[in-house]
């Protein structure tokens, strides 16, 4: 008898037992519709937190400014746009001050197009993790996202500075801020596991996403108002799910009218594009440490 | 007992000539599905090549078993590690796993130069699969087990290589998996810190978990394992008691060519000047199915019909080792030689060559410059660790592993130390 034969007569022997007690996992090929597992993604938040927290840690080592980049990147962004859009093109800024106009879209932009970079890049710069240890592959790219977060929230203050400083008084309607918050997170997210996942079988990712992020800049209302748009076209710029965002958080802010329409269709299109790429990634994960 | 792992049937295809190794661009789907539309794309471009790198791999595993996985580079023994950790799924087949596994394919997993040895330590736990609780309970004994106290807020970019590896092997040694998986670790580090992580297996294996231990390492697996099992080409070519597995191993496994000869003039390597007749080595003194040790002579023969009568000829031997490193390169001297079969040899000592596997090249060359046949890799062979005194069973670091006598001695005891 072969020892092969002799392993195989072994497990025969073996039969059906009641199996003991522990956790039990069957590793197989999977088939058909993958299901988004997101209890093990709670199993792992901690591995979340600290993918994150790296990624904050080490994102101002050995720079001399440190944490102030995260204040000065849209700070300094803002003041380009303000000379440039606000005092020679003179784009109207629906009666708000323009840098403090600027800079409130700028916030949630800056967060957004780097997370989604950051994120998008993720898992190809994690091929070491994912060709070693096993985990969720989707809490690479949900760190990414996490670390921008931090960033958004240190620059809060200095939208309230601002704000004071131009006279613009806060309402009670600034309370749905973090439900945008939220929503811009959501949608980084969607959009970042969706394309971290295509960069690993194509790089042609990396170098198309800068073209796309501009793209989607100028797509959304940040250095003009939605106002400024004719009216022909409302309907179509309301399908760029961040411009019902930017323009409802600058609603919430500077106490003017909330486009309800935007913010539904925004939040369901976030939701959309994110139970869709959770899917897409699940589909596809199985494959990265083969293919990374 | 019920066994804590049990693989059915696994096997695992690598697709060559599609994705594997290069990463494919958009463009390439793009034009492929605009030239075919209706192809399926895994396999559609006719230079799909599948490579079985595991092939119907069944076996059982009891709880507390330490279980050596041998076999040569490209049996599939990673491979099967990668599927039991979940890193990659199995083709085809299962394998049902009860308890946590932990695998150390590689130490320092998840380690950025840029964090300190503290930050790291929690954020490798955490990739292994801690708790932050458990950290924070073990975090003393992993920082003295790894000797690195006064270096904990240095960032670890900063630490030398064997401080790095301590660091690394500590947080995983402490992580206390039900499984943990093994693959070459005892290949970092010095000697002293080499026993203190067989130490450590011994340890997790005495406190009834399981391990899974990938090594070339046969001294390693004699000494640690259990059971051992052999892989080759994907398949199990046998398991069972270590000493028999290891053993035919030794015997079997090593992929040797230990001789070659052509008996026709016609067809064997040369020309009208010299052809090769046969190339050989024997293993001096000892039976000729025991392996080839660190400690044995080997001779080398070789014989070439020389059509040049009076030709200044000389032999000229390389001897490289696994990763085409020449070793040496050694010549008989030239002379002439009438026409008809020349035949030379010499001995390589025992206590010379270190354990790897050692391939021939061999040229004729006249007139001390002109080379007329050149042939690589006439023979494979395999040198074979010897057990050791020692505790240290890590690889011998060198391309030769020569003996030398050494005088050691005392000058002027001033017993004042």
């Amino acid at each position: 008898m072969t020892s092969g034969e002799a392993i195989k007569s072994r497990i025969k022997a073996a039969g059906a037992r009641p199996s003991l007690p522990g956790r039990e996992v069957l590793v197989e090929p999977s088939r058909g519709w993958p299901s988004l597992r997101v209890r093990e993604l709670w199993e792992f938040r901690e591995l979340l937190y600290f993918l994150a927290w790296r990624d904050v840690k080490i994102r101002y080592r050995q720079t001399v400014l440190g944490v102030a980049w995260a204040i000065l990147q849209p700070l300094l962004t803002t003041i380009m746009f303000w000379l440039l859009f606000g005092r020679l093109a003179g784009i109207k800024s629906d009666g708000i001050p323009y840098p403090v106009f600027a800079f409130a879209a700028l916030m949630l932009w800056s967060f957004f197009s780097n997370a989604v970079t950051a994120s998008s890049n993720s898992l190809v710069g994690s091929s070491n993790l994912i060709t070693k240890v096993y985990f969720p592959r989707m809490i690479i790219p949900i760190a990414a996202v996490g670390a921008g977060l931090i960033d958004l929230i240190i620059t809060l203050p200095l939208l309230v500075v601002m704000s004071l400083y131009y006279g613009v008084v806060l309402r009670w309607t600034i309370s749905i801020v973090p439900v945008l918050i939220l929503l811009t997170t959501l949608l980084a997210v969607g959009v970042g596991i969706g394309l971290s996942a295509l960069n690993v079988r194509y790089r042609d990712v990396r170098f198309a996403l800068p073209f796309v992020v501009q793209l989607w800049m100028f797509a959304s209302p940040i250095i003009y108002p939605a106002s400024m748009l004719p009216t022909r076209w409302r309907w179509l710029w309301r399908f760029n799910p961040l411009a019902g965002i930017i323009e409802n958080f600058r609603a919430a802010l500077f106490g003017r009218q909330f486009d309800w329409v935007a913010l539904a269709v925004s939040a369901l299109i976030t939701m959309g594009v994110l139970v869709y790429s959770a899917f897409a990634f699940r589909r596809v994960e199985k494959s990265f440490a083969d293919i990374i | 007992m019920n066994p804590i792992i049990r693989a059915e049937d696994l096997s695992k295809a690598y697709h060559l000539g599609v994705a594997q190794g290069s990463y494919s661009t958009l463009r390439e789907s793009f034009m492929a599905t605009v030239r075919a539309p209706f192809r399926r794309r895994r396999g559609g471009q006719g230079k799909d090549r599948t490579v079985w790198a595991l092939k119907d791999v069944s076996f059982e595993v009891l709880p507390g078993e330490v279980l050596g996985i041998i076999g040569r580079n490209g049996a599939g023994k990673s491979t099967l590690l990668k599927i039991l950790s979940r890193i990659t799924e199995p083709t085809t087949g299962r394998a049902r796993i009860r308890g946590r596994v932990g695998s150390l394919l590689e130490v320092g997993t998840g380690f950025h130069p840029e964090l300190t040895g503290r930050e790291n330590i929690s954020l490798n736990a955490a990739v292994l699969g801690m708790k932050r609780s458990e950290v924070a309970l073990k975090f003393d004994e992993i920082v003295a087990f790894a000797e690195v106290e006064r270096f904990m807020d240095t960032p670890v970019k900063h630490y030398s290589t064997g401080m790095y590896m301590r660091l690394a092997f500590a947080v995983a040694a402490f992580v206390e998996p039900e499984i943990l998986l093994i693959d070459e670790v005892l290949a970092v580090g010095d000697a002293e810190f080499q026993k203190k992580c067989l130490g450590k297996m011994g340890e997790v294996s005495r406190d009834g978990r399981t391990i899974l231990f990938v090594t070339h390492n046969m001294t390693a697996v004699k000494s640690l394992c259990s059971r051992a099992m052999w892989l080759d080409g994907g398949r199990i070519v046998n398991a069972g008691e270590t000493e028999e597995v290891v053993n035919d191993y030794l015997q079997n496994g090593a992929p040797v060519t230990l001789e070659q000869e052509w008996n026709d003039k016609e067809s064997a390597p040369g020309d009208d000047k010299v052809r090769l007749h046969r190339v050989s080595i024997t293993a001096l003194g000892q039976a000729a199915d025991e392996p080839i040790t660190v400690k044995t002579a080997i001779e080398l023969n070789a014989a070439f019909w020389n059509y040049l009568p009076g030709a200044f000829l000389s032999f000229s031997i390389v001897l490289c080792n696994r990763d085409g490193v020449a070793i040496f390169n050694t010549g008989s001297g030239g002379r002439s030689f009438p026409e008809g079969l020349v035949r030379g040899s010499f001995v390589i000592p025992g206590d010379f060559l270190n354990d790897d596997i050692y391939t021939i090249r061999l040229l004729l060359v006249q007139d001390s410059g002109v080379i007329l046949l050149d042939l690589h890799d006439l023979v494979v062979f395999e040198v074979h660790d010897t057990e050791r005194q020692s505790q240290w069973y890590g690889k011998w670091i060198g391309a030769v592993r020569p003996t030398f006598k050494w005088e050691v001695r005392v000058d002027e005891p001033s017993g004042e130390l």
